[in-house]
């Protein structure tokens, strides 16, 4: 069943095997495998075809840099696309595909691009898809198919996902030797710690690794760690966890993979939940990555990191092959060597380009009869589906170029290894630089930025003992720094099964080959984006020289493993193209994430009813009863407008604006915001926001008025009322309530502070009933009451406070509409029993509930604006003719800039009114408006309608519009240019299209 | 995401907060005796330094009251409120 898995060995449980499908093949492995061991396990080498020639591949890697073995998991809503196999634990019943091959894996149409290479180099896209331009749709599609990551569900995510906010004292990232040291050493002095690694098991490299630890297998000086650090009550412990992104000051998030794993498969709560962390201190102990050998053909399935077939072998008890090559430039790799001595597989050979050859390790093997090339290099691979043999030559002592002496050997497996790469993302995140390393040929991190350290391989201490080491000491200086007393321990003693003593690794990038890298067969960098040394090339003989505009060109680092193990390759050979140090070529910028992040974990909770807040007025039950249709403004819903049986929004609409401007009509106009003012210099500081003069308000009366930006612009409008000599009442639009709240704090605190006045919003505590039409002073006169509702005692713009029906109100004799009406102020508990009081008194005069849609019929049949519909941030109170709101002998803010020539200019837009000539149809809001119909483009503009509506009550459409130097143009024909190509006259008319002379509102 | 010691509250998130651009520019006590070029500077002309920024915030999500901060604008280092 898995002719690949040894009988022995691994920390998988032989008692538990899971059924699971990869391309519709029924495979089975065992608790404990993640995908790729388990298909290894069962013999399946190819598992994936690359991005762009489509080349058979296999898996490299053991963890998050794996190019090659990306998943579709799962089916239907819940799948995922992108997932490496490396990191996918195995669960009974999982179902995995590879996104690309078609029709199959083994024979993939597209591998006829490999044929076509020449045209598919560096910046193929740019070059030969450029024209024609009405193409692109055609070829993208193309190219989706051909090179798609994956498919994404359709349908809605059936799982939940959470954000989750924490404070820690000491924050480690990485559960390998360094991190678990690191964790015990803060652990023990008292500090709230976090320890976070991305892998089912903690432990990282002690899960693989053949070191004892106080003389025994490391895995039990693990398990006590672990079982220390979970006694401790301040201790987190979050496995299955990646630390993605390292933000300013010590802001770190976390994904944890709650429910994606096997054991949790179907418990209960969210599938991933976001750690939003802030850390006193954070220690980095990420590990580090290997890198690849680049040579001819070096992507043949078959072809896999040393570290990651010693993982293989020891964690998962898989040993992918019979007959190895290991191909090094290190003594690590020869490890590996004796990995496949010690399960019975042949090593065929040993390439090692180092003439001086491995220290004490080679012993070993070389008693064990393995043949040990020093100072050879591979230089091919053969097997289209699995790599049959490899070609090796000498090379110079530098390994800087070949010799004569070809071999061929024959093998089923190739371990790579080119020294190791310090996982230095997170140290990078965080603003740390990184610099290059000559005796270790890597980058390694320099100073920190922030409250952080790096520890153990992704600080470049590569050995054992200096992981444990540097752990503890950065564990108990964090400690330390938060303020707690480390409480002394002692380190692990390593005791090695196998000897340490090692000759130095030799720098190899590329292999040297006897012709330009174009003319052998393809050296890979980048094995998830199909980018070869002869790209990197080219992009320099292009004339490319920044490595940030060669990684763009050549796609190099753009895959989802985001250049884990390629990208200090292509530096390399960069540097080698610029014949420059690679120290001086430098590395792209490392962004968060550290590894891909779902949407659903970026959304949280935030999505459906709780993506955004909705608020809700107090009359908002009865509205619902009545069948009202809703609109969100701001984030309140509001009443759009009341159908009746067999009623659209058109019909409903013009019943509902002739009942306001013929008997009554009945409005919830609670959404305003409401602000009151009050202090001894209340009357001072808002001379000094309003435009208009405040001074002259008296007690009990009110007045429009309109708040300029300091650049003159108009901000927001409202009603001011003076309700005692030191107390005012402003309104604002719906949706500008916090804004100018916010706006007149500012002002309040930060220019004027000896200023004594008072803000309060009371947006909320009021509800505003707007009672509109001819009959409204009527119903009211009819009611009982204290106030009296007589024209000369109650007259337009003024207010008053009393009972109403019992109710303690302000009432406001204000008009949007331009009728007789009054908004009624009325605490919001008592709101919906006023409203049914009015609604049962005002039967006889046939009261009319209205929505916001007939309030904006209303108001533009009287040219009353809307701050952000008419106006949107460029519009003076000159443009709207709303020069007798400018006082002359006050300052107010924005005054200034109305005298600025370009405020002054005749050809400003300017708010007019428009009516259409052609039809009954209203014109298009947004609609442009230009001079003549047709005419070469560019057409010049004249301005656009603001606002459109039918007007039930005039019989005929109306619409507001931003002219230039429209006032000036009364009765001129214009034209609105339509979607569809046609244009249509308009003439220019007053923007006031009812009752000019306001005789209605005064009545 | 930054963490902001507001004066009033102690130390919070940044998204608690509101950014009001430099700090210490003073509305003119006389605009109307200013020149466009003079008015357009107190309005528009805004320091860009690399290093220590004078800024305003607003605990807008909590206390509402403005302050005044110095952050480094290389290495977002802030230094007390004032």
């Amino acid at each position: 069943m898995q002719p690949d898995r040894l009988s022995t060995g691994g920390r998988i449980d032989r008692s538990l095997p899971l059924t699971f499908r990869f391309n519709g093949r029924t495979c089975q492995g065992y608790a404990g495998d993640t995908l790729a061991s388990a298909l290894l396990a069962n013999g399946i080498r190819v598992v994936g075809r690359s991005f762009k020639y489509h080349r058979p591949r296999g898996i490299m890697a053991i963890g998050a840099d794996e190019p090659n073995a990306i998943v579709q998991l799962g089916t239907g809503a819940a799948t995922i696309p992108g997932l490496r196999a490396t990191e996918v634990e195995l669960y009974d019943g999982l179902v995995a595909t590879t996104a690309r091959g078609w029709p199959g894996l083994k024979f993939d149409l597209l591998s006829v691009n490999e044929f076509f290479s020449p045209l598919l180099s560096a910046g193929f896209y740019y070059k030969t898809f450029m024209a024609p331009g009405f193409l692109w749709r055609w070829y993208e599609h193309g190219f989706r198919h051909a090179s798609g990551l994956g498919i994404s569900p359709r349908e809605t995510d059936p799982d939940s996902y959470e954000h989750y906010n924490a404070h820690c004292d000491v924050l480690v990232a990485g559960g390998g030797p360094a991190g678990l040291m690191a964790a015990l050493a803060a652990a023990k002095s008292g500090a709230r710690v976090i320890i976070a690694d991305e892998q089912g098991e903690m432990g990282g490299s002690l899960l693989s690794d053949g070191a004892t630890l106080n003389g025994n297998p490391a895995g039990v000086w693990l398990g006590k760690a672990l079982d220390e650090l979970q006694r401790c009550p301040e201790v987190i412990i979050l496995p299955r966890s990646t630390v993605s992104g390292y933000y300013d000051h010590n802001f770190l998030t976390i994904l944890e993979r709650c429910r994606d794993h096997p054991n949790q498969r179907d418990a209960e709560g969210v599938r991933q939940r976001l750690w939003r962390v802030r850390a006193g201190r954070v220690i980095l102990a990420q590990g580090s990555h290997e890198r690849p050998l680049v040579f001819p053909d070096n992507d043949r399935p078959g072809v896999m990191l040393a570290s990651a077939l010693s993982g293989y072998i020891r964690r998962y008890g898989v040993c992918p092959g019979r007959r190895a090559v290991i191909f090094a430039n290190n003594d690590g790799a020869y490890l590996t060597a004796l990995d496949l001595v010690q399960v019975g597989a042949s090593v065929s050979a040993i390439i090692d380009c180092r003439e001086y050859g491995a220290g004490a390790v080679a012993e070993p093997l070389r008693e064990a009869g393995v043949d040990i090339y020093q100072g050879y290099i591979v230089t091919g691979a053969s097997g289209r589906n699995g790599v049959r043999s490899v070609q090796v030559v000498p090379v110079s002592a530098d390994a800087g170029a070949v010799k004569s002496g070809r071999k061929i050997i024959h093998c089923d497996l190739l371990a790579i290894s080119g020294g190791w790469n310090p996982a230095v993302h997170l140290h990078s995140q965080a603003g740390g630089r990184i610099h290059w390393d000559d005796v270790r040929s890597c980058f390694i991190p320099g100073a920190p930025r922030q409250d952080h350290v790096s520890v153990g391989a992704c600080n470049g201490s590569f050995s054992l003992d200096a992981c444990l080491e540097e752990g503890k000491q950065a564990g108990q200086e964090a400690a330390r720094a938060c303020g707690f007393e480390p409480a002394p321990f002692s380190t692990p003693e390593v005791g090695r099964e196998r000897p340490g003593e090692a000759h130095p690794l030799q720098p190899l990038w590329r292999v040297p080959l006897p012709r330009s890298p174009r003319r052998h067969p393809k050296q890979f960098i980048d094995y998830q984006n199909d980018t070869t040394v002869a790209d990197v090339y080219q992009a320099v003989q292009e004339g490319y020289r920044n490595v940030e505009h060669v990684k763009r060109y050549t796609a190099l680092g753009f895959g989802t493993d985001q250049g884990k193990l390629g990208n200090i390759n292509g530096m390399a050979v960069l540097a080698e193209c610029l014949g420059k140090p690679v120290a001086e070529v430098g590395t792209t910028t490392f962004r968060p994430p550290y590894t891909a992040v779902s949407f659903g974990a970026c959304a949280g909770a935030a999505v459906g009813d709780l993506y955004d807040p909705v608020r809700k007025t107090a009359l908002h039950d009865w509205h619902e009863a009545a069948g009202a249709e809703f609109e969100v403004v701001g984030q309140w819903l509001r009443p759009w407008y009341y159908p009746r049986a067999g009623e659209g929004l058109d019909e409903a609409v013009a019943r509902e604006c002739l009942a306001a401007r013929r008997s009554l009509a009945i409005m919830d106009a609670s959404t305003l915001g409401k602000i009151e003012v009050q202090g001894p210099d209340a009357a001072t500081f808002l001379e000094r926001i309003y435009t208009h003069n405040i001074a002259r308000i008296e007690t009990g009366r009110c007045a429009y008025g309109i708040m300029l930006g300091e650049d003159g612009m108009v901000m927001d409008d409202g009603v001011m009322a003076r309700l005692g000599g030191q107390h005012y009442y402003l309104t604002t639009t719906t949706g500008g309530a916090a804004r100018v709240l916010g706006w007149l704090e500012q002002w309040l605190q930060t220019e004027w502070p000896e200023l004594k006045v008072y803000l309060t919003s009371v947006t909320e505590r009021w509800s505003t009933i707007a009672l509109v039409g001819p009959d409204s002073r009527k119903l009211l006169q009819g009611m009982e009451s204290d106030i009296d509702f007589n024209r000369e005692d109650f007259p337009f713009m003024s207010v008053r406070s009393g009972s109403l029906a019992g109710f303690a109100t302000r009432i406001f004799r204000v008009s949007f509409s331009g009728e007789l009406a009054y908004e009624i102020n009325v605490e919001s508990d008592f709101a919906p029993a006023l409203w049914q009081t009015l609604m049962a008194a005002g039967q006889q005069y046939g009261i009319t509930p209205y929505g916001t849609e007939s309030m904006h019929v209303l108001r533009a049949e009287k040219g009353f604006i809307i701050v952000g519909q008419d106006t949107d941030g460029s519009v003076t109170p000159l443009d709207l003719g709303l020069t007798w709101l400018l006082s002359r002998d006050k300052d107010y803010l924005g005054k200034r800039s109305l005298a600025r020539p370009d405020c002054r200019r005749p050809d400003r837009k300017q708010l007019v009114g428009l009516l259409c000539e052609e039809g009954p149809e209203a014109l298009p809001e947004g609609a442009q408006l230009v001079e003549q119909p047709g005419g070469e483009p560019p057409v010049a503009k004249l301005g656009h309608v603001t606002s459109s509506y039918y007007s039930a009550c005039l019989g005929h459409p109306i619409a507001l519009a931003l002219v230039s130097a429209g006032r000036a143009r009364k009765d001129d024909v214009i034209h609105a240019a339509l979607r569809n190509g046609r244009c249509v006259r308009a003439r220019i008319v007053s923007p006031v299209f009812h009752d000019p002379e306001g005789e209605r509102q005064r009545a | 995401m930054l963490l902001i010691n507001c004066p009033w509250c102690g130390p919070r998130d940044e998204s608690e907060f509101g950014y009001g651009g430099e700090a210490d520019i003073a509305r003119p006590a006389n605009p109307d005796a200013l020149t466009d070029e003079e008015w357009a500077d107190y309005l528009f002309m805004r320091k860009n330094p690399r290093g220590l920024h004078r800024e305003q915030w607003v605990h807008e999500h909590g206390c509402r009251r403005w302050f005044v901060l110095e952050r480094d604008t290389v290495t977002y280092e802030i230094t007390d409120a004032t």
